[in-house]
């Protein structure tokens, strides 16, 4: 339907998780599940802005623009890596 | 069982059970140096068995088992009972370890900071370990350095060193004095004989280390140093580990410290002489 409201993302609590970085990849250890994630940018910055607000691809999209300079097919790699972090169990959609 | 020792290597107590008199024989020879558990509790129980009562006299073939045990874990011939023990132990410490990271390398030390080195079978990590410990390095470990979470030292677990192959001939030239096991010819893994870590790596067994360099030896190739980076030797280590994700957030914690703290290094050598001089040139530039 075109009036359904869009999908939105949301994050653990940053407590959730514990992170080290390590170089270009940062470990993250998932305290719910117990599984190591080795993540590199932008997920770290993702996981960040989705632990304190549940958004929409385009209005994280907006966010992560505020800090970075984004060319326009990065909402199509921001989404690849979105679904990543769902099915890592990082991210819910909802 | 009907015999049966008692011993420690490092902090770990074991208790060794069999139906044969013969493995348990040799374990007393060779670890009758070594301490009883502490306050007489064995951390882990290691039982040498004959799956049928009868196999213990025809054809005896040793069952391997235990606190914990893998089903698919083949028998080995009675003449092959030390290296059936020392597979128990390995196992019982690979499955139930709890209280340290168990890292898969073996270990040397030299004014209180340690070297770990890890790397699959045949890497060369009990040849190098034994080569270091006779020019004078204290031998910690061939097979599990045990990492503290707490404190992030490094414990040792010098067990018997198991020899294998043509580094059976190496490690004796390197020392000459040292006691041996029996060969034990053609086990899966080839030939191997166990030697008896020297008195001071025993004596100083129960003084941890702090860890000062990771490295991965790999032995059949042109001499090659290459630094590794933080994230490779993180997920190496994390399958050279056998109880990573049994222990959670402290082994997250205590392996991320670990490889943030120390240069990790790859060595790549055509011979022991080599290696050994890499590892030397590597440590005295830092």
């Amino acid at each position: 339907m075109d009036d359904a409201a869009p999908v939105t993302f949301r994050a653990d609590p940053a407590d959730a998780r514990r992170a080290a970085p390590l170089d270009a990849f940062t470990a993250v250890y998932h305290r719910r599940s117990g599984i190591t994630h080795l993540l590199t940018e932008p997920a770290p910055q993702i996981l960040a802005i989705l632990s304190e607000h549940s958004l929409s691809l385009d209005a994280l999209l907006t966010r992560l623009s505020q800090d970075y300079d984004l060319a326009d097919p990065m909402r199509d790699a921001l989404a690849a890596r979105l679904d990543e972090l769902v099915v890592a169990g990082l991210v819910t959609a909802s | 069982m009907r015999h049966a020792v008692s011993l420690r290597i490092g902090p770990i107590g074991f208790r060794i059970g069999s139906d044969w008199r013969a493995p348990i024989d040799q374990l007393r020879s060779l670890y009758r140096d070594y301490p009883q558990p502490y306050d007489e509790v064995a951390d882990y129980t290691v039982r040498l068995f004959a799956r049928r009562r009868w196999r213990r006299w025809i054809r005896p073939s040793v069952e391997i088992g235990g606190d914990y045990m893998l089903p698919e874990a083949a028998p080995l011939p009675l003449r092959q009972g030390l290296l059936a023990a020392e597979m128990a132990m390995n196992l019982q410490m690979a499955l139930g370890a709890r209280r340290y990271l168990l890292l898969h390398a073996s270990a040397v030390e030299r004014d209180g900071r340690a070297v770990l080195m890890t790397g699959i079978s045949g890497a060369g990590k009990s040849t190098l370990a034994t080569l270091l410990a006779a020019r004078g390095w204290r031998f910690m470990g061939d097979e599990f350095a045990l990492l503290d979470p707490q404190t992030g030292l490094v414990h040792a677990f010098p067990r018997l060193i198991s020899l294998k192959n043509e580094a059976i001939a190496a490690a004796q030239a390197a020392w000459p004095t040292a006691r041996m096991g029996p060969l034990l010819a053609s086990t899966p893994k080839g030939d191997i004989r166990h030697m008896v870590p020297d008195a001071r790596a025993i004596a100083a067994m129960d003084v941890p280390a702090t860890p000062a360099l990771l490295l991965f030896p790999r032995y059949g190739f042109a001499a090659a140093v290459r630094s590794v980076p933080p994230a490779e030797a993180f997920v190496r280590m994390t399958q050279a580990s056998t109880n990573y994700v049994a222990l959670g957030e402290p082994g997250f914690a205590a392996l991320t410290g670990l490889i943030a703290g120390i240069p990790s290094i790859a060595i790549d050598y055509p011979d022991s002489d080599s290696a050994v001089a890499q590892v030397e040139a590597l440590c005295a530039a830092r």
